[in-house]
Protein backbone atom coordinates (compact mmCIF):
# COMPACT_ATOMS: atom_id res chain seq x y z
CA UNK A 1 0.00 0.00 0.00
CA UNK A 2 1.42 3.11 -0.88
CA UNK A 3 2.05 5.55 1.90
CA UNK A 4 4.19 8.63 0.19
CA UNK A 5 3.29 9.41 -3.53
CA UNK A 6 4.75 12.28 -6.19
CA UNK A 7 2.67 13.07 -9.01
CA UNK A 8 3.95 14.57 -11.80
CA UNK A 9 6.30 17.14 -10.14
CA UNK A 10 7.60 19.82 -11.23
CA UNK A 11 9.77 22.54 -9.39
CA UNK A 12 12.08 25.40 -10.88
CA UNK A 13 14.45 27.44 -9.12
CA UNK A 14 14.58 30.80 -10.64
CA UNK A 15 14.59 29.63 -14.72
CA UNK A 16 16.53 26.56 -13.81
CA UNK A 17 14.39 23.36 -13.85
CA UNK A 18 15.10 20.77 -10.88
CA UNK A 19 12.06 18.49 -11.30
CA UNK A 20 10.47 18.23 -14.62
CA UNK A 21 7.42 16.18 -14.11
CA UNK A 22 9.12 13.23 -11.22
CA UNK A 23 6.77 10.51 -10.32
CA UNK A 24 7.38 8.17 -7.23
CA UNK A 25 5.41 6.25 -5.14
CA UNK A 26 6.69 4.65 -1.80
CA UNK A 27 5.29 1.60 -0.15
CA UNK A 28 4.40 1.58 3.63
CA UNK A 29 7.45 0.64 5.79
CA UNK A 30 9.28 0.27 2.24
CA UNK A 31 13.00 1.70 1.90
CA UNK A 32 13.38 3.66 -1.24
CA UNK A 33 16.76 4.68 -2.59
CA UNK A 34 17.03 7.90 -4.53
CA UNK A 35 19.99 8.16 -6.30
CA UNK A 36 21.68 10.40 -9.70
CA UNK A 37 24.32 12.27 -10.26
CA UNK A 38 24.52 15.61 -8.43
CA UNK A 39 22.73 18.35 -9.85
CA UNK A 40 19.78 15.91 -11.00
CA UNK A 41 17.02 16.98 -8.81
CA UNK A 42 17.16 14.32 -6.36
CA UNK A 43 17.56 15.62 -3.01
CA UNK A 44 14.80 18.76 -4.15
CA UNK A 45 12.42 15.70 -4.89
CA UNK A 46 13.24 14.21 -1.04
CA UNK A 47 12.41 18.47 0.60
CA UNK A 48 9.12 18.33 -1.78
CA UNK A 49 8.12 14.65 -0.39
CA UNK A 50 8.95 15.81 2.84
CA UNK A 51 6.57 19.03 2.18
CA UNK A 52 9.94 21.42 2.72
CA UNK A 53 9.49 22.49 -0.73
CA UNK A 54 5.95 22.90 -2.63
CA UNK A 55 5.93 21.95 -6.20
CA UNK A 56 5.22 24.50 -8.65
CA UNK A 57 3.22 21.62 -10.23
CA UNK A 58 1.87 18.28 -9.68
CA UNK A 59 0.64 16.91 -6.21
CA UNK A 60 2.24 15.27 -3.05
CA UNK A 61 0.12 12.61 -1.59
CA UNK A 62 0.87 11.46 2.09
CA UNK A 63 -1.52 9.03 4.11
CA UNK A 64 -4.20 9.52 1.15
CA UNK A 65 -4.01 13.42 1.91
CA UNK A 66 -2.53 15.59 -0.58
CA UNK A 67 0.27 17.62 1.47
CA UNK A 68 1.13 19.97 -1.29
CA UNK A 69 -1.88 22.18 -0.95
CA UNK A 70 -0.77 22.58 2.95
CA UNK A 71 0.19 26.10 4.35
CA UNK A 72 3.29 26.66 5.89
CA UNK A 73 1.85 25.65 9.45
CA UNK A 74 0.19 22.58 8.04
CA UNK A 75 3.54 20.92 6.75
CA UNK A 76 5.23 22.23 9.51
CA UNK A 77 2.90 20.19 12.25
CA UNK A 78 2.88 17.08 9.39
CA UNK A 79 6.89 17.38 9.55
CA UNK A 80 7.12 17.51 13.12
CA UNK A 81 4.18 14.67 13.95
CA UNK A 82 4.94 12.21 10.93
CA UNK A 83 8.58 12.44 9.57
CA UNK A 84 12.12 12.53 10.83
CA UNK A 85 15.06 13.22 8.85
CA UNK A 86 19.20 12.64 8.80
CA UNK A 87 21.02 15.04 6.75
CA UNK A 88 24.19 14.64 5.66
CA UNK A 89 26.27 16.50 8.59
CA UNK A 90 24.01 15.74 11.38
CA UNK A 91 23.37 19.45 11.88
CA UNK A 92 23.49 18.92 15.61
CA UNK A 93 22.60 21.95 17.60
CA UNK A 94 26.20 22.36 19.00
CA UNK A 95 24.90 24.40 22.63
CA UNK A 96 23.09 21.00 23.62
CA UNK A 97 24.49 17.87 25.04
CA UNK A 98 24.16 14.98 22.30
CA UNK A 99 20.52 13.54 24.30
CA UNK A 100 19.36 17.00 24.70
CA UNK A 101 19.51 17.08 20.83
CA UNK A 102 18.16 13.83 20.43
CA UNK A 103 15.32 14.84 22.75
CA UNK A 104 14.55 17.55 20.08
CA UNK A 105 11.68 16.23 18.47
CA UNK A 106 9.89 15.31 21.28
CA UNK A 107 10.29 18.72 23.12
CA UNK A 108 8.88 20.33 19.79
CA UNK A 109 5.98 17.69 20.28
CA UNK A 110 5.14 19.59 23.50
CA UNK A 111 6.46 16.23 25.49
CA UNK A 112 8.05 17.06 28.48
CA UNK A 113 11.48 17.67 29.43
CA UNK A 114 11.76 14.97 31.95
CA UNK A 115 9.88 12.39 29.58
CA UNK A 116 11.66 13.61 26.51
CA UNK A 117 15.04 12.88 28.32
CA UNK A 118 14.97 10.07 29.67
CA UNK A 119 12.96 8.77 26.04
CA UNK A 120 16.07 10.44 24.31
CA UNK A 121 18.13 8.46 26.45
CA UNK A 122 16.75 5.07 25.82
CA UNK A 123 18.22 5.63 22.30
CA UNK A 124 22.24 5.70 23.12
CA UNK A 125 22.75 2.48 23.81
CA UNK A 126 20.78 1.34 20.90
CA UNK A 127 23.24 3.42 18.45
CA UNK A 128 26.27 1.85 20.18
CA UNK A 129 26.61 5.37 22.27
CA UNK A 130 26.22 3.82 25.78
CA UNK A 131 27.23 7.25 28.25
CA UNK A 132 27.83 9.76 25.41
CA UNK A 133 24.62 11.38 26.09
CA UNK A 134 26.30 14.24 28.16
CA UNK A 135 28.65 14.71 25.77
CA UNK A 136 28.51 18.43 23.69
CA UNK A 137 28.37 17.81 19.73
CA UNK A 138 31.86 19.03 19.48
CA UNK A 139 33.44 16.42 21.89
CA UNK A 140 31.76 13.52 19.16
CA UNK A 141 33.38 11.95 16.41
CA UNK A 142 32.01 12.38 13.05
CA UNK A 143 30.18 8.81 13.19
CA UNK A 144 28.99 9.49 16.53
CA UNK A 145 27.41 12.75 15.69
CA UNK A 146 25.54 11.20 12.85
CA UNK A 147 24.36 8.07 14.82
CA UNK A 148 22.97 10.89 17.38
CA UNK A 149 21.48 12.52 14.25
CA UNK A 150 19.94 9.20 13.02
CA UNK A 151 18.53 8.28 17.04
CA UNK A 152 17.09 12.59 16.71
CA UNK A 153 15.54 11.42 13.72
CA UNK A 154 13.48 8.32 14.98
CA UNK A 155 12.99 9.44 18.45
CA UNK A 156 9.58 10.51 18.13
CA UNK A 157 8.34 6.95 16.19
CA UNK A 158 8.39 9.05 12.28
CA UNK A 159 5.90 7.28 9.83
CA UNK A 160 8.75 8.45 7.60
CA UNK A 161 12.20 8.86 7.90
CA UNK A 162 14.10 11.10 5.39
CA UNK A 163 17.66 10.59 5.47
CA UNK A 164 20.05 13.06 2.87
CA UNK A 165 23.41 11.50 2.05
CA UNK A 166 23.64 10.26 5.63
CA UNK A 167 26.57 8.40 5.24
CA UNK A 168 28.16 11.05 3.05
CA UNK A 169 30.79 12.86 5.36
CA UNK A 170 31.86 9.35 6.49
CA UNK A 171 34.38 6.79 6.27
CA UNK A 172 33.35 3.25 4.48
CA UNK A 173 32.96 1.47 7.80
CA UNK A 174 31.42 4.21 10.28
CA UNK A 175 29.11 4.54 7.05
CA UNK A 176 27.89 1.27 7.13
CA UNK A 177 28.28 1.19 10.56
CA UNK A 178 25.49 3.88 10.26
CA UNK A 179 23.24 2.02 7.34
CA UNK A 180 23.39 -1.11 9.32
CA UNK A 181 21.42 1.08 12.18
CA UNK A 182 19.40 2.78 9.91
CA UNK A 183 18.22 -0.37 8.83
CA UNK A 184 17.71 -2.55 11.80
CA UNK A 185 16.14 0.54 13.67
CA UNK A 186 13.56 1.38 10.59
CA UNK A 187 12.90 -2.35 10.45
CA UNK A 188 12.63 -2.84 14.00
CA UNK A 189 9.88 0.53 13.86
CA UNK A 190 7.52 -0.35 10.55
CA UNK A 191 9.30 2.98 9.56
CA UNK A 192 8.90 4.13 5.86
CA UNK A 193 12.44 5.39 4.69
CA UNK A 194 13.49 7.38 1.66
CA UNK A 195 16.78 7.97 1.39
CA UNK A 196 18.95 9.87 -0.89
CA UNK A 197 22.29 9.35 -1.50
CA UNK A 198 25.12 8.86 -5.01
CA UNK A 199 26.48 5.81 -3.06
CA UNK A 200 25.40 2.26 -4.63
CA UNK A 201 26.43 0.59 -0.76
CA UNK A 202 24.18 2.88 0.37
CA UNK A 203 21.93 2.15 -2.04
CA UNK A 204 22.16 -1.93 -1.52
CA UNK A 205 20.80 -1.04 1.81
CA UNK A 206 17.31 -0.24 0.52
CA UNK A 207 14.95 -2.74 -1.37
CA UNK A 208 14.74 -0.77 -4.46
CA UNK A 209 16.13 2.28 -6.04
CA UNK A 210 14.80 4.97 -8.28
CA UNK A 211 17.14 6.96 -10.12
CA UNK A 212 16.56 10.93 -11.14
CA UNK A 213 18.01 12.20 -13.71
CA UNK A 214 17.43 15.46 -15.33
CA UNK A 215 14.62 15.87 -13.25
CA UNK A 216 12.34 12.85 -13.81
CA UNK A 217 12.31 9.56 -11.94
CA UNK A 218 13.47 6.41 -13.47
CA UNK A 219 12.36 3.64 -11.95
CA UNK A 220 14.92 0.76 -11.90
CA UNK A 221 11.98 -1.80 -11.19
CA UNK A 222 11.10 -2.57 -14.42
CA UNK A 223 14.54 -2.49 -16.15
CA UNK A 224 16.07 -5.65 -15.09
CA UNK A 225 16.27 -8.68 -17.37
CA UNK A 226 13.91 -11.53 -15.68
CA UNK B 1 32.73 -15.72 -26.21
CA UNK B 2 32.72 -11.44 -26.91
CA UNK B 3 34.56 -11.86 -30.09
CA UNK B 4 32.51 -13.85 -32.28
CA UNK B 5 29.51 -11.35 -30.92
CA UNK B 6 31.63 -8.35 -31.64
CA UNK B 7 32.28 -9.16 -34.97
CA UNK B 8 28.73 -10.32 -35.54
CA UNK B 9 27.97 -6.85 -34.35
CA UNK B 10 30.38 -5.31 -37.08
CA UNK B 11 28.80 -7.06 -39.73
CA UNK B 12 25.59 -5.92 -38.80
CA UNK B 13 26.38 -2.54 -39.32
CA UNK B 14 27.91 -3.43 -43.11
CA UNK B 15 28.69 -6.31 -44.56
CA UNK B 16 32.46 -6.62 -44.62
CA UNK B 17 35.74 -8.59 -45.86
CA UNK B 18 38.04 -10.27 -43.24
CA UNK B 19 40.47 -7.59 -43.50
CA UNK B 20 38.00 -4.75 -42.67
CA UNK B 21 36.94 -6.81 -39.75
CA UNK B 22 40.19 -6.83 -38.07
CA UNK B 23 41.15 -3.41 -38.38
CA UNK B 24 37.65 -2.47 -37.15
CA UNK B 25 37.77 -4.93 -33.67
CA UNK B 26 41.64 -3.55 -33.42
CA UNK B 27 40.70 -0.22 -33.60
CA UNK B 28 37.56 -0.04 -30.54
CA UNK B 29 38.12 -3.66 -29.03
CA UNK B 30 41.74 -5.18 -29.23
CA UNK B 31 43.44 -2.22 -28.00
CA UNK B 32 45.09 -4.28 -25.55
CA UNK B 33 45.34 -7.41 -27.05
CA UNK B 34 44.67 -7.40 -31.46
CA UNK B 35 43.41 -10.43 -33.01
CA UNK B 36 45.22 -12.10 -35.52
CA UNK B 37 44.07 -13.19 -39.11
CA UNK B 38 43.44 -16.69 -37.65
CA UNK B 39 41.14 -16.19 -35.56
CA UNK B 40 39.23 -13.55 -37.59
CA UNK B 41 38.92 -16.06 -40.24
CA UNK B 42 38.30 -19.20 -37.59
CA UNK B 43 35.57 -16.95 -36.13
CA UNK B 44 34.40 -16.25 -39.10
CA UNK B 45 34.16 -19.80 -40.44
CA UNK B 46 32.15 -20.88 -37.35
CA UNK B 47 29.94 -18.45 -37.33
CA UNK B 48 29.26 -19.09 -40.98
CA UNK B 49 28.96 -23.22 -40.21
CA UNK B 50 26.42 -21.96 -37.13
CA UNK B 51 24.47 -19.96 -40.27
CA UNK B 52 25.18 -16.72 -38.29
CA UNK B 53 27.06 -15.15 -41.45
CA UNK B 54 26.89 -16.11 -45.31
CA UNK B 55 29.95 -14.88 -47.66
CA UNK B 56 29.46 -13.16 -50.92
CA UNK B 57 32.09 -12.61 -53.27
CA UNK B 58 32.69 -9.36 -54.56
CA UNK B 59 35.71 -7.56 -55.46
CA UNK B 60 38.34 -7.02 -52.33
CA UNK B 61 38.00 -4.37 -50.09
CA UNK B 62 41.08 -2.56 -48.62
CA UNK B 63 43.34 -6.14 -47.92
CA UNK B 64 43.13 -8.91 -50.27
CA UNK B 65 40.35 -11.62 -50.11
CA UNK B 66 37.50 -11.19 -52.36
CA UNK B 67 34.92 -12.97 -49.49
CA UNK B 68 32.61 -10.67 -47.77
CA UNK B 69 30.91 -11.59 -44.85
CA UNK B 70 27.52 -10.86 -44.12
CA UNK B 71 24.83 -11.24 -41.40
CA UNK B 72 22.32 -13.30 -41.34
CA UNK B 73 18.62 -12.84 -39.65
CA UNK B 74 19.88 -15.68 -36.90
CA UNK B 75 22.79 -13.25 -36.44
CA UNK B 76 21.25 -9.98 -36.09
CA UNK B 77 18.79 -12.11 -33.48
CA UNK B 78 21.48 -12.99 -31.82
CA UNK B 79 23.41 -9.74 -31.34
CA UNK B 80 20.00 -7.86 -30.59
CA UNK B 81 19.52 -10.35 -27.70
CA UNK B 82 23.35 -9.83 -26.73
CA UNK B 83 23.04 -6.48 -26.50
CA UNK B 84 19.95 -6.41 -24.63
CA UNK B 85 20.68 -8.93 -21.54
CA UNK B 86 23.19 -7.86 -18.76
CA UNK B 87 25.67 -9.76 -17.90
CA UNK B 88 25.97 -11.59 -14.59
CA UNK B 89 27.72 -9.26 -12.19
CA UNK B 90 30.74 -10.55 -11.38
CA UNK B 91 34.61 -9.00 -10.94
CA UNK B 92 36.17 -8.01 -14.20
CA UNK B 93 33.27 -7.06 -16.54
CA UNK B 94 35.02 -3.64 -18.09
CA UNK B 95 36.25 -5.71 -21.46
CA UNK B 96 32.39 -6.77 -21.77
CA UNK B 97 30.51 -3.43 -20.65
CA UNK B 98 32.69 -1.52 -22.75
CA UNK B 99 32.27 -4.25 -25.92
CA UNK B 100 27.97 -3.75 -25.61
CA UNK B 101 27.68 -0.39 -24.86
CA UNK B 102 30.26 0.69 -27.81
CA UNK B 103 28.32 -2.07 -30.40
CA UNK B 104 25.07 -0.47 -29.32
CA UNK B 105 26.09 3.22 -30.22
CA UNK B 106 27.29 2.10 -33.56
CA UNK B 107 24.37 0.36 -34.52
CA UNK B 108 21.75 2.99 -33.18
CA UNK B 109 20.45 0.68 -30.55
CA UNK B 110 19.86 2.77 -27.11
CA UNK B 111 23.20 2.08 -24.86
CA UNK B 112 21.74 3.94 -22.09
CA UNK B 113 18.48 1.10 -21.77
CA UNK B 114 21.44 -1.01 -21.72
CA UNK B 115 23.09 0.35 -19.22
CA UNK B 116 20.03 1.07 -16.59
CA UNK B 117 19.67 -2.88 -16.91
CA UNK B 118 22.42 -3.47 -16.03
CA UNK B 119 23.31 -1.01 -12.99
CA UNK B 120 19.61 -2.97 -12.01
CA UNK B 121 21.38 -6.09 -12.19
CA UNK B 122 24.40 -5.09 -10.53
CA UNK B 123 22.34 -3.30 -7.97
CA UNK B 124 20.69 -6.27 -7.21
CA UNK B 125 23.76 -8.62 -6.68
CA UNK B 126 24.58 -5.81 -4.52
CA UNK B 127 21.67 -6.30 -2.38
CA UNK B 128 22.11 -9.65 -1.50
CA UNK B 129 25.54 -9.27 -0.98
CA UNK B 130 24.54 -6.22 1.81
CA UNK B 131 22.40 -8.99 3.26
CA UNK B 132 24.67 -11.94 3.36
CA UNK B 133 27.27 -9.00 5.01
CA UNK B 134 24.09 -7.96 7.80
CA UNK B 135 23.48 -11.48 8.24
CA UNK B 136 26.45 -13.53 8.07
CA UNK B 137 30.17 -13.86 10.07
CA UNK B 138 33.17 -11.34 9.69
CA UNK B 139 34.17 -14.15 6.98
CA UNK B 140 31.11 -13.76 4.67
CA UNK B 141 31.03 -9.87 5.47
CA UNK B 142 34.87 -9.52 3.76
CA UNK B 143 34.13 -11.56 0.92
CA UNK B 144 30.71 -9.95 0.24
CA UNK B 145 32.75 -6.50 0.82
CA UNK B 146 35.15 -7.83 -2.08
CA UNK B 147 32.29 -8.11 -4.37
CA UNK B 148 30.65 -5.09 -3.28
CA UNK B 149 33.46 -3.21 -4.10
CA UNK B 150 34.15 -4.45 -7.75
CA UNK B 151 30.64 -4.14 -8.25
CA UNK B 152 31.13 -0.38 -6.94
CA UNK B 153 33.59 0.02 -9.37
CA UNK B 154 31.44 -1.40 -12.59
CA UNK B 155 28.81 1.05 -11.03
CA UNK B 156 30.88 4.52 -11.16
CA UNK B 157 32.07 3.14 -14.77
CA UNK B 158 28.73 2.76 -15.52
CA UNK B 159 27.38 6.03 -14.49
CA UNK B 160 30.39 7.97 -16.18
CA UNK B 161 29.76 6.46 -19.04
CA UNK B 162 26.10 7.32 -19.48
CA UNK B 163 26.87 10.73 -18.60
CA UNK B 164 29.51 10.57 -22.01
CA UNK B 165 27.10 8.69 -24.28
CA UNK B 166 26.52 11.35 -26.57
CA UNK B 167 29.94 12.26 -27.07
CA UNK B 168 30.84 8.59 -27.63
CA UNK B 169 28.10 8.21 -29.78
CA UNK B 170 29.82 11.00 -32.02
CA UNK B 171 33.24 9.47 -31.88
CA UNK B 172 32.04 5.50 -32.76
CA UNK B 173 29.53 6.16 -35.01
CA UNK B 174 30.16 6.77 -39.03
Amino acid sequence: MSLLTARDVTLSFGSTPALRGADLTVGAGEIVAIMGPSGSGKSTLLHCLAGILVPDQGEIMYDGRRIDTLGETGRSELRRDSFGFVFQFGQLVPELTAEENVALPLLLNGVRRARAIREAREWFPRVGLDGLGHRRTGELSGGQAQRVALARGLVARPRVLFADEPTGSLDSLTGEQVMDLLVESARGEGTTVVVVTHEPRVAAYADREVIVRDGLVHDMAGTAAS
Amino acid sequence: MTVPLTLLGLLEREPSHGYDLKRDYDAYFGRSKPLSYGQVYSTLSRLSRDGKVVMDEVGPGEGPDRKRYVITDAGATEVEAWLTEPVEPEPHLQTVLFAKVTLALMLDRSAQAYLDRQRTTHMRRMRELTEIKRSGSLVDALLADHGLFHLEADLRWIDLTASRLDALANEVRR
